[in-house]
């Protein structure tokens, strides 16, 4: 069987030819914005929004209700642009520990200290990150940047940092929203980026047992992408899964949108290698559950880079799904969804997800008149005969997989109960729509920066009773602070229900306002989020459902799992990095 | 406690934190213009008032709901089915036969409000009004603010109580403005008259009863009827904090089962947040002024019916002066809550189980209420006879102990009157004295209002007693003004040496002064430092005392402002020494509320114990120390 398994990965090496991910990454991505740097929504010249590039969907598109929209909701106005301040000169020269280097040298391990790669890892995608590198303010970053091209390069690299007392920060798709990634201003030692992405091989395939063994730097997209080479999936495909990796996931438990079919990122990894100042963490076996006292996985998961590398890991994987459908839901309100999505969690074996939302889809421009002419008709037919209100209408949209006959039979269950909530069958292409959204979103934030408006999500996790109660306050409490705070337009304050459980569900915030006439607008954005997630915490919500406390969030770890659960952590923390090598200070 | 500190705590920002309000000068305060309501009431016709278009709007625009359909909600809540289960289990009853008495609770309970009965009383109402009062004075800009507040979140209105007119009152003034009419709870002995009380469930009223101690089932019903009208914004719920009428004028002291449950869908997270309107009604001439003095005396309260109500048609054809309604901030729960309450508390139960609310909510609801109360009394409209009752009172105390009986010069009363009218002012007081008119004839117009009043000739003591009684209870509205100077002045008065005296004897003295009467004024639990360092600040203010870090020395023209203060406390300190010794000086005394309340502050100070429905002193101590602190000559 090892045979099998060794002739599998070999096949699949050969494959993996090209390098997915750049050393050095600011040649294809953005490193003040979101994504790829051919990838950006724009005002031409007619001032119509289009969206530039070729690598998605949406890419070449013009999208007509975008300027309209982006104007109505946040008073923005064209003629106010603010872009960004290209300088990355402003960079303070490396603090290195020359011994460390030296070492580091013979080991023929791949290293930078040049201004652009450490910047580039410096900071993840939080709004007040990415404001201040637009504005060319640049803080403390890593001195060097390495990039270990395996498990034992890693190993190498952490015995050197514990031998010379260097700073470690892992850096993996760098996608993080919790301010992990950045260095802390107190810290004197010289601080090394760890960039995982050129550990980014399938090592081996395992169809009897239907599991992949990976190294932890490997990305979403090509991970799925080299897995669908083999007719396989993982299903683990949170809406960052292009840039982010695999040991970001395990470090941070991560989510994906079809968790409902697949699981979380806990219920895929069948084994976790991790290297530590004290050595290497992993399990003996490839059991698919053990009674060995508390699972030692939890202690990795989540762990945020406070306690080492995750560095290879063993994960689930399903023949791809031989039929997909989409589908899409209008309900006449917000509650009557939620209701639906309730039920629909109590009813049906999870075989499919879902995505909630209220409020404006991105439609790209149809050529076809008759297409629009029938679009017409069907608003028409739901705001008018069906007398729901434009204003608080909402659509569900729908992703069902596996086998046909299943899928289809789900998909009459699913209609069937949103009928008994109001909810009107909207068709296919609202739900792919809804789908090809999920990745193009975060490059909006970029436009609204360009334009004086500041924008962010959250989420959070709920039980089902608290869903209605928690998205109206949050929402409220955003105008509220917002006003309070002299920000002049209201602001877009809006939620949707992204993920659902047996006793909750996940809940996402949008928040963005337009910042004229602020002088610090990253203040009163941060104090509006930090009052946001105050009122989460007040109404039963969750610190996070899987973006990870980071920074950003540990002032509430205490109160959120007890100051006992806080010496835990510590404990665990003392023992396995005495000397605070992984020193990003997340969690606690 | 030093006077830096007390400075340092002095700003003008205009809060909706009345924690905040204690600390600034009160003469700061902004108060709104009133406008007179019945005025356009007497220029145009009343049935097409009452028969006018009224389209109030409601909370986030919700569409009103039938008394029917909002039952229904009730009954269905998760909160009554978990109850009726809990009940079932308990008692071994069946669980339809627990539904059945849930829904009879509700069915006694439930108001039934018809815009008809709203508009039969706007228009009777009308009449009425305009026969018995000169005037009903509403500061507008105050029903802008509820409006604005009933759109955007639930609201509750907690009006002062010193009348049955009250809650009429209430809902006539909001049915003229085209606010949402309110739902009001009102206590069961309405009940007893059985059209008036079906009239006044149309007009609003819901009906609890006075005392359901154990009963889980009532109290649910109760809370989640409340609830529900409260948070589905349906309404805005009024109901009286003090709990009852007060018959002394003087506020009572809150009641706190109404405002826990208003409280509640906030705290729980049910709503954003809940704002709280205290509304301040002050009569000139309060219609039970009479009735008020002779159940104090002990006299039996009527019952209320219907046909002691007819009889009491004889009112009608009396004046009564005016009314002045002050609608005030409305208080945000969120607010007051910040930083006080933890609403994770909430998170590790199902909302819907009812528990005992938690030791900190309990104080939470508590200092909240007494600062309502006394958002109320702030705002309360004090006319000139108020002041001129408290000078009568104080010369009569006088003239009763020296055994003389000619009354008073009327221009020795307007000279005192002038002199407490602008102490007052400096206090903070919502004087409404007419500065245009020449003080004698304020005076003496005050006076002829209350002719029943003044005219006092020699008669028994209890025709007397009922007079004084009444004076007593207009005193009474000027109280809250004077109250916590006069605590710091008897403080004063009390400490043995004259010339300089050190501020931690008295501020001790004041301590246990203001501990005594905390059954009789509205003085918020925990707030001694406060109120020493506000009645401090007003009497340095007026320069009446300096106050240096040890001492507090009474200046030359303060002795005026220490004697006028020390009587006015007077009589409350000799009630509370007769019940420990037995001697009469004031006739006041014989209030059964001073008499009720000072045995309440004995039993809380332990100087007495309750045996087998007897009071006897446990400890000598104390009556000892009261006497030789608060003995005057």
């Amino acid at each position: 069987m090892s045979c099998l398994n060794f002739n599998v990965s070999h096949v699949l090496s050969q494959l993996n030819l090209c390098q997915y991910l750049p050393f050095h990454r600011q040649e294809i991505m953005k490193w003040n914005g979101w994504g790829y740097s051919d990838s950006r929504f724009l005002f031409n010249k007619k001032g119509q929004a289009e969206f530039t590039g070729k690598r998605y969907k949406l890419s070449g598109m013009i999208i007509p209700g975008l300027k309209e929209w982006f104007e109505g909701t946040f008073g923005a106005n064209l003629q106010h642009k603010s872009p960004p301040i290209l300088n990355s000169s402003a960079v303070r020269p490396p603090t290195l520990n020359e011994a460390f280097v030296e070492e580091l040298k013979s080991t023929g391990v791949p290293f930078s200290h040049d201004a652009e790669d450490r910047v580039f890892r410096a900071y993840g995608h939080c709004v007040h990150e990415i404001f201040a590198l637009r504005e060319g303010r640049i803080g403390r970053v890593p001195d060097l940047v390495v990039w270990p091209n395996c498990h034992n390069d890693v190993v190498k690299i952490v015995e050197l940092a514990c031998k010379h007392n260097v700073c470690l920060i892992p850096y993996g798709g760098g996608t993080s929203v919790s301010s992990a990634l950045e260095c802390p201003s107190e810290e004197t030692r010289s601080i090394v980026s760890l960039d995982t992405s050129q550990m980014n091989r399938i090592l081996w395939i395992d169809e009897k047992n239907l599991t992949a063994h990976v190294e932890a730097g490997i990305v979403g997209q090509d991970l799925e992408r080299l897995l669908n080479e083999s007719g396989y999936c993982t299903g683990h495909e949170p809406d960052s899964m292009e840039f982010s990796s695999l040991g970001g996931w395990v470090a941070t438990r991560a989510s994906g949108m079809k968790k409902n079919i697949y699981g979380n990122i806990e219920d895929l990894v069948v084994h976790i290698k991790m290297v530590t100042p004290r050595g290497v963490i992993e399990k003996s076996c490839q059991g698919p559950r053990m009674s060995t006292g508390p699972d030692v996985h939890h202690f990795i998961l989540g762990s945020e880079g406070t306690l080492g590398v995750v560095t290879e890991v063993t994960m689930k994987i399903r023949p791809m799904p031989e039929y997909q459908k989409y589908g899409s839901v209008v309900f006449p309100n917000f509650e009557q969804g939620v209701a639906c999505l309730r039920e629909v969690a109590k009813q049906v074996t999870p075989d499919f997800y879902l995505i909630f939302s209220s409020g404006h889809a991105l439609k790209p421009q149809v050529s076809s008149i008759f297409t629009s002419f029938l679009d017409g008709l069907k608003k028409i037919y739901i705001t008018k005969f069906k007398g729901f209100d434009p204003n608080r209408l909402c659509v569900a949209t729908l992703l069902f997989e596996g086998n046909r006959e299943k899928v289809l039979q789900h998909e009459k269950q699913v209609y069937d109960i949103a009928a008994k909530f109001g909810g009107l069958a909207a068709g296919e292409d609202n739900g792919q729509r809804g789908y090809m959204l999920t990745f193009v979103i975060a490059y909006l934030r970029d436009l609204g920066m360009d334009y004086y408006v500041m924008g962010e999500s959250f989420e959070t996790s709920v039980p089902w009773d608290r869903v209605l109660d928690i998205c109206q306050n949050v929402k409220a409490r955003i105008v509220h602070e917002c006003k309070e705070r002299g920000v002049q337009f209201t602001p877009l304050s809006t939620c949707r229900v992204t993920q659902t459980y047996d006793a909750g569900a996940c809940v996402y915030f949008y928040f963005g306002f337009n910042y004229r006439g602020l002088s610090d607008p990253v203040h009163v954005y941060e104090q509006v989020e930090h009052a946001a997630r105050e009122e989460i915490l007040a109404n039963g919500g969750s610190l996070s459902h899987h973006h990870g406390v980071g920074k950003l969030r540990k002032e509430w770890m205490s109160e959120t799992v007890s100051n006992v659960g806080i010496g835990m952590l510590k404990s665990v923390k003392d023992y396995v990095d005495p000397n605070n090598i992984f020193g990003n200070r997340n969690l606690f | 406690m030093d006077s830096s500190c007390l400075l340092a705590s002095l700003h003008g920002s205009d809060t909706l934190l009345f924690a905040d309000m204690q600390h600034r000068d009160p003469m700061l305060q902004k108060r709104d213009e009133f406008e007179d309501m019945l005025e356009e009431r007497r220029n145009s016709s009343d049935l097409r008032y009452a028969l006018r278009c009224y389209t109030p709007v409601l909370y986030k625009g919700v569409t009103p709901c039938t008394a029917g359909a909002l039952k229904n909600m009730v009954l269905q809540s998760a909160q009554i089915h978990f109850v009726i289960g809990q009940v079932s289990n308990e008692t071994g009853r069946a669980v339809d036969d627990v539904q059945e008495e849930a829904s009879a609770i509700l069915e006694e309970m439930a108001h039934s409000l018809q815009l008809s009965t709203v508009r039969f009383f706007a228009f009777t109402l009308s009449k009425v009004f305009k026969t018995l009062f000169r005037s009903i004075c509403v500061n507008e800009e105050g029903i802008q603010r509820l409006q604005q507040a009933i759109q955007e979140h639930p609201v509750v209105l907690l009006p002062s109580h010193r009348s049955y007119m009250d809650f009429l009152l209430m809902s006539y003034i909001l049915y003229t403005y085209d606010l949402a009419l309110p739902v009001i709870a009102a206590g069961m002995d309405f009940m007893g008259m059985k059209f008036v009380g079906e009239m006044l469930r149309m007009s609003g009223a819901f009906f609890i009863r006075r005392s359901f101690g154990g009963d889980k089932l009532y109290w649910a019903v109760f809370s989640e009827y409340v609830k529900t009208m409260l948070k589905n914004g349906f309404a805005p719920v009024e109901f009286f904090l003090e709990g009852t009428r007060s018959r002394t004028s003087k506020s009572l002291t809150p009641k706190l089962g109404l405002l826990n449950i208003a409280m509640d869908p906030f705290l729980k997270g049910e709503v954003f947040d809940v704002h709280l309107v205290p509304v301040s009604i002050s009569y000139e001439r309060i219609l039970e002024e009479a009735l008020y003095a002779r159940e104090l005396l002990g006299v039996p309260k009527p019952k209320e019916s219907t046909s002691g109500l007819f009889k009491a048609r004889k009112v009608l054809s009396e004046d009564y002066g005016s009314i002045h309604v002050y609608f005030g901030q409305p208080v945000s729960v969120r607010r007051l809550s910040q930083g006080k309450v933890d609403r994770g508390q909430f998170n590790l139960t199902p909302r819907h189980i009812p528990k005992r609310p938690s030791e900190e909510i309990h104080s939470f609801v508590n200092d909240s209420a007494y600062g309502l109360v006394r958002a109320q009394e702030e705002n309360m409209v004090l006319k000139p006879w108020v002041l001129l009752a408290s000078l009568l009172l104080q010369n009569h105390h006088g003239d009763q102990a020296s055994g003389r009986a000619r009354g008073m010069a009327l221009d020795e009363l307007t000279e005192q009157a002038v002199w407490l009218r602008d102490l007052s002012r400096q206090y903070g007081a919502f004087l409404h004295w007419p500065d245009h008119v020449p003080p004698p004839e304020v005076v003496s117009s005050s006076l002829s209002l209350h002719r029943g009043l003044v005219t006092i000739t020699e008669g028994r003591l209890l025709r007397q007693a009922v007079t004084v009684l009444s004076c007593v209870s207009y005193r009474n509205q000027a109280l809250h003004v004077f109250l916590r100077p006069a605590l710091l002045a008897s403080a004063v008065h009390a400490a043995s040496s004259s010339s300089g005296k050190r501020k931690t004897d008295i501020f001790n003295s004041f301590s246990f002064l203001r501990n005594m009467f905390s059954n009789e004024f509205i003085l918020c639990p925990g707030a001694t430092v406060q109120d020493f360092e506000e009645a401090c600040f007003l009497l340095v203010k007026t320069g009446a005392l300096q106050v240096s870090q040890q001492e507090v020395v009474v200046t030359e023209r303060g002795h005026r402002t220490l004697a006028f203060l020390t009587s006015v406390l007077d009589p409350f300190l000799q009630g509370y020494q007769v019940r420990v010794r037995s001697r009469l000086r004031y006739t006041e005394v014989l209030s059964s509320d001073l008499q009720k309340n000072a045995l309440a502050a004995l039993l809380r100070l332990g100087a007495v114990r309750k045996i087998k429905g007897y009071v006897g002193f446990d400890h000598p101590r104390v009556p000892g120390e009261f006497d030789k602190a608060y003995e005057w000559g």
